[in-house]
């Protein structure tokens, strides 16, 4: 075959950025991604950081104010509250991320089939949906956990089974826009199986969507998980975690006001990072 | 081999809506022998893609092919079932769309759509499709190909595009192309240059080409025959030269008419009157009867399909000796107006 001859093109400066190479990072990216790693240093190095600790008690040290021994002070039962809060962002992050893994997998996978082959998969499908979404959210939760006892599993299961319909909501929308795209056409007239079109076109499309909203969904995981503690629903004392933290300490929030004040405060700043983190992602992600 | 390359016969396609029934091709015969380029032209909605579509058996939702048949080498395209046809599509025929903008995948790299064929069809294995990707970027004149193998289609321009999208069309080496309007969406330059190298690419492969658009100037660069369509119907075919230089169809000479040229300046361009006819109830007759100045009564009714004349020409028009007379009285296009075939590759020529 022959060369075709390359005519001279100038080629405008800015596209001279071309490929995976540096792209615009917005400062909500960057805010969020630093105070995100700055938790997770802390829940990882939490041994390291600490004197003391997360669950042995100490009576005779209870209910100290801050001091050198005890950054922020001990709880009721003399346990240092700096640690507890270090030991329980690994169990609230960690809990976050993993009980929206599932439903981020689940909603996904059923809202791409809804959406692309439509008919009685999507009828089936979103009436599933509407039926979960009838109920309110935390109340679903709770009836969910209670029924299950208290515990990590039962809050993995709870959450696959309510919240896998917002995933499947917004990526079933995302398919029904993106399937009449030309692009979809050209690769059907380029006859590509139905699998090779979904998997490798329509999917890298339309799921960052989903990635941007598993973000602040993180933050709602979180939230559930700390709301669920404060119930006495969460997870089973004496391990630490900010939800039982709250409902702990506020019966002395007129004597120890930090005790349910400083765990509060880290559920602020984690769903604020992840909020941040969401929204930089949403720019970096879209390609246009 | 005996067999036509490409043969579309009495091709009927029906949509069926809520206000009746639309039929967007209505007995479309066209044959293309092999390696050659045919050009399909006509207003928009006149089932110029749908034709196209049709072949690929990627019509519209809703739309289906009632009657006819698509032969391509002997085989029946419409009787295939949808394994066979995804084997023929990509692998066999090759399109190119209007706006690579929209018919590329706007998040993976450009690179990765041209090895994505190869790999699929005819198993490739991922450094070999990524070879033949940077092979095919070469061949289509696209410069620095290791470094725009990576780059997304939004960060490339129209021209570059449109050189990936006709990479992506070649990747398998098929042996007809279908080009939905390839050029419309670039300014003239880039269409020059994309043009010169889609001829080039014909040249070298040998492949079969069905241009559809709707700019007759790149028929007269491209084809070697014509085929124009109107309502649904085909209502004039025959080579560039004769079709071009004297129109047997009212429909071909007004749409030469209204092609505005440099030397012959006009205050007011000409324009066909009216507009196209709606597909749910077309005119009786003759479809083009209520725009034309030769119509006469007997045109309101009966069938009108093609009268072979001399020289592969042929019109669906019962008074085409009225249309030539207006020709020889006041010439469309100036005897040595056609460019001169000598410049061009010879699958222009086609001899």
């Amino acid at each position: 075959m022959v060369q075709a001859r390359t005519p001279a093109i100038a080629w405008r400066p800015e596209e001279r950025v071309i490929g995976r190479g540096p792209r615009r990072r917005s400062p909500s990216l960057i805010a969020g991604s630093a105070i995100l790693a700055i938790l997770l240093a802390m829940a990882v190095f939490a041994p390291l950081l600490s004197r003391y600790g997360p669950i042995p008690q100490d009576t005779s040290h209870a209910l100290l104010h801050p001091s050198r021994q005890h950054l922020l002070g001990t709880d009721q039962l003399g346990r240092d509250v700096w640690v507890r809060l270090l030991y329980g962002a690994r169990i609230d992050l960690v809990i976050g991320f993993l009980a929206v893994l599932l439903p981020f997998v689940i909603g996904s996978t059923l809202g791409c089939l809804a959406g692309y082959f439509g008919g009685w998969t999507d009828t089936l499908t979103m009436r599933a949906v509407d039926v979960i979404l009838a109920f309110p959210f935390f109340v679903l939760v709770i009836a969910i956990v209670f029924v299950l006892g208290p515990g990590t599993t039962s809050i993995f299961i709870a959450l696959a089974v309510t919240d896998w319909v917002s995933y499947a909501w917004i990526v079933r929308a995302e398919i029904l826009a993106a399937k009449r795209q030309e692009y979809v056409l050209a690769a059907q007239a380029l006859g590509y199986s139905r699998k090779r079109i979904i998997l490798r076109h329509l999917l890298p499309n339309v799921i960052t969507q989903a990635i941007v909203y598993a973000m602040s969904d993180i933050v709602f995981a979180i939230l559930a998980i700390v709301g669920l503690g404060y119930l006495g629903l969460g997870v089973p004392p004496p391990t630490p975690e900010w939800g039982s933290m709250i409902a702990d300490g506020q019966q002395f929030i007129t004597t120890n006001w930090q005790l349910a004040t400083i765990p509060g405060i880290a559920v602020v700043v984690t769903g604020l990072a992840l909020s941040l983190l969401g929204d930089g992602l949403a720019d970096l992600l879209r390609p246009e | 081999m005996d067999e036509t390359f490409l043969s579309v016969r009495d091709l009927h396609v029906e949509i069926p809506t809520r206000r009746g029934v639309v039929h967007p091709i209505d007995g479309v015969s066209f044959d293309l022998g092999e390696g050659e380029t045919l050009g399909l032209v006509g207003e928009s909605g006149c089932g110029k893609s749908m034709t196209l579509r049709a072949i690929l058996g990627l019509l519209p939702r809703g739309a289906r092919v009632t009657t006819g048949e698509i032969l391509f080498r002997g085989r029946d395209l419409l009787s295939l079932s949808k394994s066979e046809l995804r084997d023929v599509r990509g692998r066999s025929i090759g399109i190119i769309f209007q706006e690579p903008m929209t018919a590329l995948n706007p998040v993976m790299p450009v690179g990765d759509q041209i090895a994505e064929g190869p790999v699929a069809h005819l198993g490739y294995p991922r450094q070999g499709g990524r070879e033949r990707a940077l092979d095919l970027m070469r061949q289509v004149g696209i410069p620095d190909p290791d470094r725009r193998f990576a780059a997304f289609p939004h960060e490339l321009s129209g021209g570059m595009r449109q050189r990936v999208m006709i990479a992506i069309a070649l990747s398998c080496e098929p042996d007809l192309i279908l080009c939905d309007e390839p050029t419309t969406a670039l300014d003239v330059t880039i269409q020059d240059q994309i043009l010169k190298l889609l001829l080039q690419l014909q040249d070298s492969t040998g492949m079969g080409v069905i241009y559809v658009t709707h700019d007759l100037a790149v028929v007269a660069q491209m084809c070697r025959r014509v085929a124009v369509m109107y309502a649904a119907q085909i209502v004039e075919t025959g080579p560039v030269e004769s079709v071009f230089v004297e129109p047997t169809h009212p429909y071909t000479l007004g749409l030469l008419r209204a092609v505005p040229h440099f030397d012959k300046v006009k205050d007011v361009l000409d324009s066909i009157p009216g507009i196209p006819p709606e597909l749910i109830d077309p005119p009786s007759g003759c479809r083009f009867r209520p725009r034309c100045r030769f119509a006469e009564e007997d045109c309101a009714a009966g069938a009108f399909p093609l009268i072979p004349l001399a020289g592969d020409h042929a019109t669906a028009c019962r008074h085409w000796t009225s249309c030539r007379d207006s020709v020889l009285a006041d010439p469309v296009i100036a005897q040595n107006a056609i460019p001169s075939l000598d410049g061009l590759p010879s699958a222009r020529r086609g001899e």
